[in-house]
């Protein structure tokens, strides 16, 4: 590593050749602001097309003002972020990119969370001196997200995850010039194009371009309604990001907290996805064990790896792109299926409430959710197992508008028959979770011994590829890993070549697991929010009395009373579900 | 987006495939893939640019953008007699826009379109090198020059 030694606003520093002078300048603590950029960097995603033109500084001797998210230091330079010059450079880009963007700032929904709206606030814009011709395209609604390109500001994050992160190659810039957007091809809807709806794009775009639908009203609606019973479930990531939309620190755990919410926004149930999280287990890890086991005894048919499939975003991914190996994953639906499915049976006799009568609500760090349970599969003579799926940002928005005060609420606990979890339940959130909860409850299963220490460390991290070996007794099970559709692809790829050893692999759509999905609060590009979610969840599960899906009193109920064994003819037929083949055929005439 | 649709035979398939194979099936060759395809096809269709991506193993959604992005590729045919009017500072000045404007009344078509039958396409072009004849005119590889709205019925008449 070369130093160099440059100037920053008369400051003399040495720093690593080859980096940014945004970088360097972050080195001394000086915020040069920025739009289009965004750095993800223990993700290993940098965005820098040095488009927007914001984070412009004066370099002496050089005749123009540079981008510094894309101008590398050189030995000697000086270099000053805030004169005169730059402050008005700055001024006059965003007064230009605010001349074509709609004025709507108020009805807006990243009103308050908004990158841009930010930024014209910390430049101090009070006026704009340019009007003209504003660009309007045609909004596009999907089940689970909208586009409203009219407040596209091209800064194009949304492209990188969706090609390079994703891999799913759904966003590209189209046309030039003034009618230059993003969108799919030939600017069709998302839902006709490849579209997993894992929501990164979402996640990461500074204005109100994309947001997700919201669904806040129906649930209103639903509240209100005297004749309907309504129950909540709620998604083990949840808990540990929700405070954060009320300015608790992120990783705060504030599963109490939520509990006593919903149940003051009028809920008559409140219960835990974590519980079907552990019901999942009981099936999958039942299914994995019978593979294992026919595979053991000499079976060439058998299909391994099996592949998780509770992330609907992975699942939609490889029904377009990978639909030859839709017999590998699973047949388990994912926990918010599971609820449903269990809710409108068991739930709805138990509270002798009839199934159109019994609404289920989602609350989700996910907005592929609301897409999967909008599944025609999933539906009993077009009655949806899931009514509605919320994201943890619109279960903020609910608890602001009907209670305001979170952080006063008091603890309190989930309802009985579907509410209690275990720790395996819970660190479904984080990437490598599942396939350790599956593996606590198939270790005994399958030595009939006891654990004597249930977390596997081994299977933690947060690479988005990793790799691990699980010795059951003398039995080693290959793990694989991989968090990030683009990283999925790579394993995916392995085992169309017949390259993969793997017997199982845990697959999640988003960076980070369910903690960093497509719903939850805004990380604004700060990983160390993700990183403390995923410590909470770990903390949450080591508080767990019980911290085995199999040995889940609850579970072990509902299989006695209701379901009988796991993979049972009634298991079966509520728990799990079929893929499809989405690949787009090129039609060829004969 | 174009709202035109062809259906694609096996033999097609086969020619694309075999331009693909040309540049290698590398994707930073899509610029001259689609060059030789639409020489080939004379226009790209959605279903044409379907079987590139496909070839080139990159998402059509990239594909689009790049087709986008040019003027010279086009997702409409063009005429059997594309028409090009030249719109440069001289031919403009000499009344260009007035014979586009008639060429657009004559054959009830905007710029970058085709008229039903398939007979006309019009499109503007900048400078043809020909300013002395300004407003220049070109249907196919003839030139008309001094071209005024009043010819305008006649110069097309030739080619009915």
């Amino acid at each position: 590593m070369t130093l160099i030694n440059i100037k920053i606003n008369g400051q003399e520093l040495q720093v690593e050749e080859g980096i940014t002078i945004l970088q360097a300048a972050k080195k001394i603590d000086i915020e040069i602001p920025t739009l289009c950029y965004m750095n993800l960097k223990d993700l290993g995603i940098t965005h820098n097309p040095g488009g927007c033109r914001i984070c412009v500084v004066e370099v002496a001797g050089r005749r123009n003002l540079a981008p510094s998210c894309v101008t590398k230091v050189m030995e000697g330079m000086d270099i000053k972020t805030h004169t005169m010059r730059v402050l008005n450079a700055r001024k006059t880009v965003m007064e230009l990119i605010l001349s074509d963007h709609p004025f709507e700032c108020l009805t807006c929904a990243k009103n308050g969370n908004c990158d841009l709206q930010t930024l014209a606030q910390t430049l101090g814009v009070r006026e704009i001196h340019y009007q003209g011709e504003q660009s309007s395209y045609k909004s596009d609604s999907s089940p689970a997200i909208i586009r409203d390109m009219d407040k596209c500001i091209m800064c194009r994050r949304c492209e990188t995850m969706c090609n390079e992160v994703q891999t799913c190659g759904v966003l590209s810039g189209i046309n030039r010039g003034f009618t230059a957007v993003v969108a799919p091809a030939f600017e069709q809807d998302l839902i006709q194009s490849p579209c997993t709806f894992c929501g990164q794009c979402v996640a990461v775009c500074p204005t109100g371009a994309l947001t997700e639908q919201d669904h806040t009203n129906k649930v209103i609606r639903a509240l209100a309604d005297p004749n309907k019973t309504v129950i909540v479930q709620t998604a083990p990531a949840v808990r540990v990001a929700l405070g954060e939309e009320f300015g608790l620190k992120p990783g705060t755990i504030v599963t109490g907290k939520m509990v006593a919410a919903l149940r003051r926004l009028g809920f008559d149930r409140v219960f835990d996805t974590d519980f079907a999280a552990d019901l999942t287990i009981m099936e999958e890890g039942t299914e994995l064990l019978s593979r294992l086991t026919k595979f053991l005894a000499g079976d060439k048919d058998v299909k391994l790896p099996l592949l998780t499939s509770c992330c609907p975003a992975w699942v939609k991914f490889f029904e377009h792109n990978f639909p030859e190996l839709k017999d590998i994953p699973s047949t388990a639906k994912s926990p918010q299926q599971m609820f449903g499915a269990i809710a409108k049976t068991y739930m709805a006799d138990k509270l002798g409430v009839k199934r159109e009568d019994l609404i289920v609500v989602s609350v989700m760090p996910c907005l592929a959710k609301k897409y999967e349970s909008q599944r025609e599969e999933f539906a009993v003579d077009g009655n949806p197992d899931v009514d509605y799926s919320i994201s943890t940002r619109e279960l903020a928005h609910l608890i602001k508008q009907s209670i305001g005060d979170f952080k006063h609420l008091p603890d309190e606990d989930f309802d009985k028959l579907m509410g209690q979890s275990t720790g395996a339940g819970v660190i479904f959130g984080n990437t490598g979770g599942v396939i350790e909860a599956a593996c606590r409850t198939a270790y005994e299963i399958y030595t009939k011994k006891k654990l004597e220490k249930v977390e596997f460390e081994q299977l933690r991290g947060f690479e988005g590829v990793r790799s691990a070996v699980v010795d059951f007794d003398g039995l080693k099970l290959n793990i694989g890993i991989a968090h990030g559709l683009g990283n999925a692809r790579k394993l995916l790829e392995a085992i169309q070549k017949g390259e993969s050893e793997f017997h199982a692999i845990e697959i999640m759509a988003c960076p980070g697991g369910c903690i960093g999905g497509g719903g939850q609060p805004l990380h604004h590009g700060d990983i160390n929010i993700l990183k403390a979610r995923a410590a909470a969840i770990y903390r949450e599960d080591e508080g767990k009395a019980i911290r085995k899906s199999h040995e889940n009193p609850e579970i072990v109920k509902l299989y006695e009373e209701f379901l009988g064994q796991p993979m049972s003819e009634k298991a079966h037929h509520l728990l799990h579900t079929e893929y499809f083949d989405k690949k787009k055929k090129i039609y060829i005439e004969k | 987006m174009s709202s035109i649709h062809i259906k694609l035979k096996e033999q097609d398939c086969q020619d694309i495939k075999e331009i693909c194979e040309t540049f290698n099936n590398d994707q930073g060759e899509l610029i001259n893939v689609l060059h030789r395809t639409q020489e080939h096809f004379g226009y790209l269709p959605a279903e044409i640019q379907e079987v590139i991506a496909d070839n080139l193993n990159m998402s059509l959604a990239k594909v689009y953008g790049v087709v986008t992005f040019y003027s010279f590729f086009t997702m409409t045919p063009k005429g059997q007699h594309p028409i090009s009017i030249c719109t440069g500072t001289a031919c403009y000045v000499r009344g260009a826009e007035k014979v586009l404007e008639e060429v657009k009344k004559e054959l009830k078509i905007n710029v970058g379109e085709t008229t039903p039958d398939g007979k006309f396409s019009l499109s503007c072009l900048r400078c043809v090198g020909a300013c002395g004849l300004a407003p220049v005119l070109m249907i196919g590889d003839k030139t008309y020059g001094r071209v005024s709205p009043e010819d305008v019925k006649t110069i097309l008449g030739e080619f009915k």
